[in-house]
């Protein structure tokens, strides 16, 4: 494995799409829930302890070798939102893509014929850290980092947030992203013995529940 | 469901000339540009100019909303299956240049869905003059401006203005009333391309979208050679 490889897939400007998407930010900024750096990290908190702790044992599970295709029944199955479903496999096959090109290898070549339209985006990401030589740490740091910095970096343009305020949210929920990895790797370990259902199922419904609607808005600018 | 796994996984490279079935792809032309700088209407003119010769399809890039692609829908200058909106997350630049993956799909699935296509219009969202296409994601790329904002743009250059394949000096017809001068603007925007062709266009006048379509059958004449 390579370390640097690790900085390369976790990259901010790693082309798969993720700047087109909030993590659920827009709507909360709209709804008056993010108006400041605290209240930022307020939910970043909410969503790392939910989304990004499910996302991170999917990542993790992936490297290890699950099912790509019970993962996937597994990420649907904890995201009641057809709305996030839809984004979530639509940047998964972004992800496919750039990451077909920075590591191309019979297993991810397989997953884009299985998945045609995208599958979701923590498995793929798992897979492709797999194909990058990474482990399940690396995968789940990458999920769970990502679950907090997309609403970050679309909160700096939403409410022209001074951006070294976001950056310090990231950073001081670092310790804590270290620790829902852990946990989010533990998980992904029992699924070879337990099945899927090892897997946390921890949801935030009114992240689900505004990402409907926000779906549905005629201006915006985020597309989740 | 399992699908047939003789069957090739979708290509992985982005500018590969031809399709999964070995078929030769569309030609891919983007038109890039400042806000208000004519963009749809060139897009929604060359439409009604070369659908009758071509299967041809569109993506805009609206930057918040979906206006220009229903802007095109309602002057119905394409079935709607043929016309695509991608949402570029506040950042039109950045998905038509350093994260072309969104685009990329929108262009697959039309010729997926409606193909095969001769051509893909793939439509900015309003930008800066530093604002370029990719060449992972179109093959020959239009810069449009306008004589309204302001007859020093040429001069400035910048990436659009200097390096795209054709550059339109659109709304001519303003030129009188706003104190732009043609000449100068020609002459600037001969200064900065070399040889690269510039286009002087009013879609109100007689000529309208004519030179850029002739273009446009240009470049798909080489494409397909």
């Amino acid at each position: 494995m390579t370390r640097a490889a690790l900085l390369v897939l976790a990259d901010g400007r790693f082309p798969a799409g993720g700047h087109a998407h909030s993590g659920g930010a827009e709507a909360a900024v709209k709804a008056g829930r993010i108006t400041d750096p605290a209240s930022l990290e307020e939910f970043c908190r909410g969503r790392l302890h939910t989304a990004g702790l499910v996302a991170g044992a999917l990542a993790a599970a992936a490297v290890l070798g699950a099912d790509p295709r019970e993962l996937d029944a597994a990420a649907d199955a904890r995201t009641p939102s057809p709305a996030l479903r839809t984004a979530a496999r639509r940047l998964g096959r972004q992800l496919l893509r750039a990451a077909r090109t920075a590591w191309p290898c019979a297993e991810l070549d397989a997953l884009a014929r299985e998945f045609p339209k995208g599958a979701h985006q923590p498995v793929v990401l798992g897979l492709a850290a797999r194909a990058a030589g990474l482990t399940p740490e690396d995968a789940a740091h990458c999920a769970v980092y990502e679950s907090v910095s997309g609403p970050a970096t679309a909160t700096v343009r939403l409410l022209s947030l001074d951006p070294f305020d976001a950056t310090g949210v990231l950073a001081r929920l670092a310790p804590e992203l270290d620790r829902v990895a852990d946990a989010a790797v533990e998980a992904a370990r029992s699924v070879a013995a337990e099945g899927t259902d090892a897997l946390p199922a921890v949801s935030a419904p009114l992240l689900e529940v505004m990402a409907q609607a926000h779906a549905a808005w005629p201006v915006r600018l985020f597309a989740s | 469901m399992h699908l047939d796994h003789s069957h090739p996984a979708p290509s992985a490279v982005s500018a590969d000339a031809h399709r999964p079935d070995g078929a030769r792809r569309a030609l891919r032309v983007g038109l890039g540009g400042p806000v208000g700088s004519g963009k749809t209407a060139t897009v929604a003119a060359l439409c009604r100019a070369l659908r009758d010769e071509l299967s041809l399809a569109v993506v805009t890039n609206d930057i918040y909303t979906r206006e220009d692609a229903e802007f095109l829908l309602r002057e119905a200058v394409l079935p709607p299956e043929r016309i695509t909106a991608v949402e570029t997350g506040a950042c039109p630049h950045t998905a038509i240049r350093d994260d072309i993956s969104a685009n990329l799909e929108a262009v697959e699935d039309l010729e997926d869905a409606v193909g095969p296509l001769d051509l893909i219009l793939v439509e900015s969202g309003g930008d800066n003059l530093t604002a370029t296409f990719s060449k992972g994601l179109v093959d020959a790329q239009i810069f449009v401006i306008d004589v309204a904002g302001g007859d020093d743009i040429p001069r400035k250059g910048g990436p659009g203005v200097t390096t795209a394949d054709l550059l339109v000096i659109n709304k001519t017809d303003l030129a009188p009333y706003v104190g732009s001068d043609l000449a100068r603007m020609a002459a600037d925007a001969k200064a900065q391309r070399a040889e690269l062709p510039v286009v002087l266009q009013s879609l109100r006048g007689d000529t309208g979208v004519a030179d850029v379509a002739a273009w446009v059958r240009g470049r798909l004449a080489a494409w397909a050679a």
